[in-house]
């Protein structure tokens, strides 16, 4: 597992330019797959057979991070967000284009913390002139928070966990599975981060008789934090609902029943902020039942998410135990 | 150029776009066959040789306006705003309202009348009213009804030496650039769409695009260009006179990239000026189109156009007639190298 995040989480993929991560993501599971599709917004689609009802799972390929508007004759950049990402984070980071043209956030001279916006931040890749940028960047490109994944202990600290260790928990889910009891398809969306888009088409063109979105969630454990009930380590968070979904009483039953069966330690997601993919699923076609499991995550959209590696074993376990029944 | 000015000149604030659906029918119902759907966008399909890819070109018929929401007893009327308009810009415009294009002043309390604090803060749409010139509430009931919709009254000029200037050039430049490419013959299948609706949430493209099933759709619109004073070089979005800008991201749509690079390419190869839209504000029907059914590989190009959503746009007559030259010769790739 934690070579799989390692690879997952240091790979480029923000929304809308998947293609590296898919590719990574392909080689691993096209090998436990009866098919492999990718379709017109990039969603992956792998079919793995089964007897049952149509069964989606996903989890996004895609991460937040950040796209050139303007190139200046010195050769700075300006850029404007892809997701959530906030000034006040990128501050002294460095970003990763997709050809790995690596650069620095800088900031304009201001007095007030409170004056930071994203209008006031460029960045740097070390070029003295347009020219120069103009060879390695262009108007349009988008970058990634450039950063190593570390282990501390028994956590994970790395960028994209948002939705890598989702990606991951359906790869390992994949691999292992050995009598599914749904026809299985397991969806690894594009352009979460930017409203849901991915999840739209793809759940269109499966049809699934039910839905399992694994995404990360906030946790409420640390000084001062967020007021949620969910910590770090303490199981797979079950969904109840975000802003995009209220999780169907059968998926949320099904979810939690299978989680005591099995004696997987478990909590409840009730999210206040933030939607998943969940919500553009549900709500596909005539509708299709769909819940959620969110792995715990702290520090989510900067370049340090951290999870725990208990937390996605149980995630992988309870996934696996849902759908061998 | 006659045809955008009629374009410009009709009325069509959103759902409300039969004028400009009016002129849109007569201009090509020679050129292909056409039909309006329920929610009353206007779609055409030439098959040509059938070739594909089936690619749509899509354009918004509907503009920004104003709804009157209540007559009052002295005559004047009320209103609310249909799409997004800055209020600050609305007082002292002319506008005209309903079918019978009924004359109306944007009026408001006369600064001598002010005080002091009042005459700081931009008027909003519920310190304004519109003035048709009734006496009471009756004789306005005869000229006006509630629901009734109210359009700016702006004459389509070419001013200098090739720049338009008109109202509601969002997205009736889009609708004239496909208008005259539908003219056009191709070998691949070609579908047009006008669609309705899309100022006030994309909403007639997504079911224009479910029944047309293109492989691949190509949206003109009229964006904003910002390369005036008061915004730093930086920030212009689009230079007026660079050619047609291409869309990587906004906050409705991603770009389908393949395509993206492609229209670059073509671009390049014809000899066409051409710029990336350099902003991810605004929205368009290519974030609705994109993300039907299965998903549909979709871009958005535009004219750049200052000061769309107020009563008054400009943009580059070499800018439009780049714009349906760029396409062109995209769709010409398309027949020849397929997607």
């Amino acid at each position: 597992m934690k070579e799989l995040i390692k690879t997952l989480t240091e790979t480029y993929g923000p929304s809308g330019n998947e293609e590296k991560i898919r590719n990574v993501i392909k080689d691993l599971v096209t090998p436990y797959a009866d098919e492999v599709k990718v379709d017109a917004l990039g969603n992956l689609i792998v079919h793995k057979k089964g007897s049952g009802d149509k069964l989606m799972l996903a989890a996004h390929m895609d991460e937040i991070g950040i796209i050139v508007t303007n190139i200046d004759d010195k050769g700075f950049i300006r850029f404007s967000s892809v997701g959530g990402v906030s000034p006040f984070i990128l501050l002294g980071e460095r970003v990763i284009f997709e050809n790995g043209t690596i650069g620095v956030i800088g900031v304009e001279k201001i007095d007030d913390m409170k004056e930071l916006k994203m209008k006031r931040l460029f960045i740097d890749i070390g070029a003295s002139s347009k020219e120069e940028v103009m060879s390695k960047v262009k108007v349009g490109d988008m970058a990634t928070y450039y950063r190593e994944c570390n282990f501390l202990g028994k956590n994970i600290s790395a960028k994209s966990l948002d939705d890598r260790a989702g990606c991951a928990v359906l790869i390992k889910a994949l691999q292992e599975v050995e009598n599914p009891k749904y026809d299985l398809y397991f969806v690894f969306t594009t352009q979460e981060e930017v409203g849901t888009r991915g999840a739209k088409t793809s759940a269109y063109s499966i049809e699934p008789e039910l839905a399992i979105v694994v995404d990360v969630t906030i946790c409420g454990d640390t000084p001062e934090g967020e007021k949620i009930a969910v910590d770090l380590g303490k199981g797979p968070a079950i969904k109840i609902k975000d802003m995009s979904v209220l999780s169907h009483p059968k998926i949320k039953q099904l979810l939690i029943d299978t989680a005591e069966k099995n004696n997987i330690p478990y909590q409840r997601e009730v999210l206040d902020l933030g939607g998943t993919d969940a919500g553009s699923i549900h709500l596909t076609k005539e509708g299709v039942p769909s819940g959620g499991i969110a792995i715990p995550t702290r520090y989510v959209h900067t370049p340090s998410e951290m999870v725990n590696l208990d937390d996605l074993e149980n995630t992988v376990k309870l996934l696996l135990a849902v759908i061998e029944g | 150029m006659l045809l955008l000015k009629k374009l410009s000149e009709a009325a069509g604030v959103s759902g409300c776009e039969n004028e400009v659906r009016n002129i849109l029918k007569e201009e090509l119902k020679e050129y292909a066959d056409f039909k309006t759907d329920a929610l009353g966008n206007l779609l055409f399909e030439k098959k040509n040789k059938g070739k594909k890819p089936r690619i749509m070109i899509a354009a918004h018929m509907d503009e920004v306006g104003l709804m009157i929401t209540s007559i009052l007893k002295n005559g004047f009327l009320k209103f609310e705003s249909v799409g997004g308009i800055d209020d600050r810009i609305l007082v002292s415009k002319t506008v005209t309202i309903g079918p019978n294009k009924i004359k109306g002043v944007i009026g408001a309390k006369p600064i001598h009348r002010q005080d002091p604090k009042e005459r700081e803060n931009a008027l909003k749409i519920k310190n304004l009213y519109i003035d048709i010139g009734a006496k009471d509430q009756e004789d306005a009931e005869k000229k006006v009804k509630i629901g009734d919709y109210a359009c700016f009254d702006t004459e389509f000029e070419i001013i200098g030496e090739n720049i338009v200037k008109g109202k509601a050039l969002d997205d009736r430049i889009g609708c004239f650039v496909v208008a005259e490419l539908l003219k056009r013959n191709y070998e691949v299948e070609i579908c047009g769409a006008f669609t309705v609706q899309e100022e006030i949430g994309l909403r007639g493209s997504g079911v224009a695009v479910y029944q047309l099933k293109p492989d691949v759709a190509i949206v003109v619109e009229g964006t904003f260009a910002s390369d005036v004073p008061g915004t730093k070089e930086e920030e212009y979005n689009t230079v007026l006179g660079m050619g047609p800008a291409v869309t990587t991201m906004d906050r409705s749509f991603i770009a389908n990239k393949g395509m993206r690079d492609r229209v670059f390419e073509v671009a390049k190869k014809n000899n066409i000026p051409c710029q990336p839209r350099r902003t991810n504000l605004g929205g368009t029907d290519g974030g609705r189109i994109q993300s039907i059914g299965e998903g549909i590989p979709t871009i958005v190009i535009s004219v750049p156009t200052r000061y769309i959503h107020s009563p008054v746009s400009m943009a580059d007559i070499n800018d439009i007639n780049n714009t349906i030259l760029l396409i062109n010769f995209l769709i010409l790739d398309y027949q020849e190298r397929g997607i």
